[in-house]
């Protein structure tokens, strides 16, 4: 294969913030790619893969993880300052990740529950998406992303065309791979209706629900949706736990989720 | 025309005549909880007893001790997956030394392929297809390429399910046209009609029996049952005026209310031709790979053009979508675009079903 390096390429940082790195392995697994993307891009801070330089600035920056301390808000600004392209990658970064469950509860209590010395943790009260301190220029969504969104928007970022954004149903994608709706055929509360593509139905494709890990589609409805997963015969507080999951934070999701939630008070 | 019977016990002549032939056999089988199509090696592989039990929402497949293979309505499937294929690619472009770009078309290979079970809605849904991709404005060739060698092997419905409409449309549930072969499945066996040349070759290969008169009694009354049977129906079998009469009727504002627009409806819709084109170029931008992939008019993508979204909303796409259907289709290919075999009834996951909104919005909301 071709790995000529190529003179004054772009140059690529990733940033991790509050996450569990899961984003950042759809660039570690590239495998082969992996060497062809190194010689598009120069990657001058990569942390999880050796290259650490977080204050150069680059042409891309990939942001993985949530806004979750103070240091996290200061830090963000920076990157920002320092990137042209700023693209949030992962359910932590668009969303705010699992770990914004604690907005809509007592984090501090939580934390008090769980560790030995609380005192210790130096948190915000909220785990916010990127896009509610900066600017984005681009979100994949996701949880994990995967190489294939990655490889799509670095290789349109090269053509320099906008990359394009995937935010069709899952369903969409569920019929085009001729997936029996596991929703229809077998009851399972999915989410697919009003979750974004992207995973290529991958839970449906093995016979289990969506649990919307790529976040909301375009125009969800998530109230409709709702009283059909009554419909199958889930209680409130069950509807509430299927949007207030990975992407919680997702502003449809959390509004939707709480509806549910608070019926049941 | 009618040309014998195939008693139960000698079915799988039928199939070893047709792999003698040369073709590969697609047919029913119960996968993932529903009737979907597969390869069938020996008659064991057909759904011997399933029946399928439908509603607007709701599929389940119940196994039952019947001897038949083909006593259920439909799954998700029609023939549409199998000549429109769900996602292909269509050709690939390939960057050259001195900067110029060379395609390369990729036609999948016509294959010589025989589809066991197919219904008289699916028939009269791939005449359509027919009309859209092979048309006018000249062949379609991946269409046409899994076209050429399909054959087809009729089964009259017996057992229409509960959201069928047929009747209404007028395509079914006897198959009148369009196929190779014709079964009409009764206990003892088959009834075998071949409505082609080829079907003719096949079906005089089976040594087929006199068809008796209590064979044919039987025959007659099954299909009386199966159109009895029928309790849905549109309002019409052309609805322009009705429709395009009613674009604004709050109909259409109180549909998009309950309307997840999925676009499964549109999907599993045997008729249904809309796709998207998909470009995925190389990481390292030397080549690059151009597919289409079914798309929907209930998606933001379906109606976008530079820098507007034509139809932003549900009501918009639901709109769109039935008044194109039910409406301008007349205008398109002479007839509605819906052939009532009930799929965006039962695989709608909120249970829209169409023949009530139709109903809904062609009565007219009186002038104020």
């Amino acid at each position: 294969m071709s790995t000529v390096v190529a003179k004054d390429r772009p140059r690529a940082a990733v940033h991790k913030f509050a996450s569990c790195d899961g984003c950042q392995l759809a660039l570690l697994n590239l495998g082969e790619d992996l060497l062809l993307l190194s010689s598009l891009v120069e990657f001058v801070h990569f942390a999880e893969a050796g290259q650490v330089n977080p204050e150069a600035p680059v042409d891309i920056a990939f942001v993985e993880g949530s806004i979750s301390t103070a240091k996290d808000v200061e830090r963000i600004q920076r990157v920002r300052a320092r990137s042209r392209f700023l693209v949030a990658i992962g359910a932590c970064a668009t969303a705010g990740g699992l770990q914004a469950l604690r907005n809509l509860a007592d984090g501090q209590a939580w934390i008090a529950d769980v560790y030995a010395s609380p005192d210790y943790v130096d948190s915000l009260q909220s785990s916010t998406a990127v896009a509610q301190h900066v600017k984005v220029d681009l979100e994949l969504w996701g949880c994990p992303v995967n190489s294939r969104q990655l490889i799509a928007a670095v290789r349109a970022l090269l053509f320099g065309v906008a990359p394009f954004e995937e935010h069709d149903k899952v369903c969409l994608e569920c019929k085009r791979a001729q997936v029996v709706c596991v929703m229809v055929a077998h009851g399972l509360p999915c989410m697919g209706p009003v979750t974004r593509t992207g995973c290529g139905a991958l839970c449906p494709s093995f016979g289990r629900d969506c649990y919307a890990c790529y976040g909301p589609a375009e125009n969800p409805n998530t109230e409709v949706l709702g009283r059909r997963l009554e419909g199958l015969g889930l209680a409130p507080a069950a509807i509430g736990r299927c949007f207030l999951s990975i992407n919680n934070g997702a502003p449809p999701f959390t509004e939707a989720g709480l509806r549910r939630v608070h019926e049941h008070d | 025309m009618e040309t014998g019977f195939l008693p139960r016990g000698r079915f799988h002549e039928l199939l070893a005549a047709l792999h003698r032939s040369g073709y590969r056999c697609l047919g029913p089988r119960v996968r993932e909880g529903a009737i979907v199509y597969a390869a069938i090696l020996v008659a064991e592989d057909l759904p011997r007893g399933a029946r399928d039990h439908q509603a607007a929402g709701h599929y389940r497949i119940e196994q039952t001790a019947s001897p038949r293979y083909f006593a259920w309505a439909n799954g998700p499937q029609a023939l549409k997956p199998i000549v429109f294929a769900p996602q292909e690619v269509l050709w690939r472009v390939r960057r050259q030394a001195d900067g110029g770009l060379e395609f390369h078309r990729q036609t999948p290979p016509a294959e010589r392929l025989a589809v066991i079970g197919v219904r008289a809605c699916d028939l009269a849904a791939l005449a359509l297809q027919d009309r859209h991709f092979l048309g006018a404005a000249g062949d379609d060739p991946h269409y046409a390429a899994r076209r050429a060698e399909l054959f087809l092997v009729a089964v009259h419905c017996s057992d229409p399910s509960d959201v069928c409409f047929c009747v209404s449309t007028g395509d079914g549930p006897q198959a009148s046209s369009g196929f190779d072969l014709a079964l009409c499945e009764l206990d003892s066996g088959f009834i075998v009609e071949s409505g082609s040349d080829r079907g003719a070759v096949v079906a005089a290969e089976l040594g087929l029996e006199a068809v008796g008169g209590d064979a044919r009694a039987a025959a007659a009354r099954q299909a009386d049952a199966a159109r009895t049977r029928q309790h849905r129906s549109l309002p019409g079998r052309d609805l322009r005026a009705a429709l395009f009469a009613n674009l604004e009727h709050p109909g259409w504002e109180e549909v998009a209310g309950r309307c997840l627009a999925c676009g499964n409806c549109t999907s599993v819709c045997p008729t249904c031709f809309c796709h998207a084109s998909v470009e995925t170029p190389a990481l390292d931008g030397g080549m690059s790979v151009h597919a289409r992939a079914w798309d929907s008019c209930f998606s933001q993508g379906h109606s976008y053009i530079h820098g507007l979204t034509v139809r932003s909303d549900t009501r918009a796409r639901y709109r769109q979508w039935l008044t194109h259907k039910l409406g301008s289709w007349h205008e398109q290919f002479g007839r509605s675009g819906c052939v009532g075999c009930g799929r965006c009834i039962s695989w709608c996951p909120v249970g829209i079903d169409i023949t009530e909104e139709a109903a809904t919005v062609c009565t007219g909301v009186a002038d104020e």
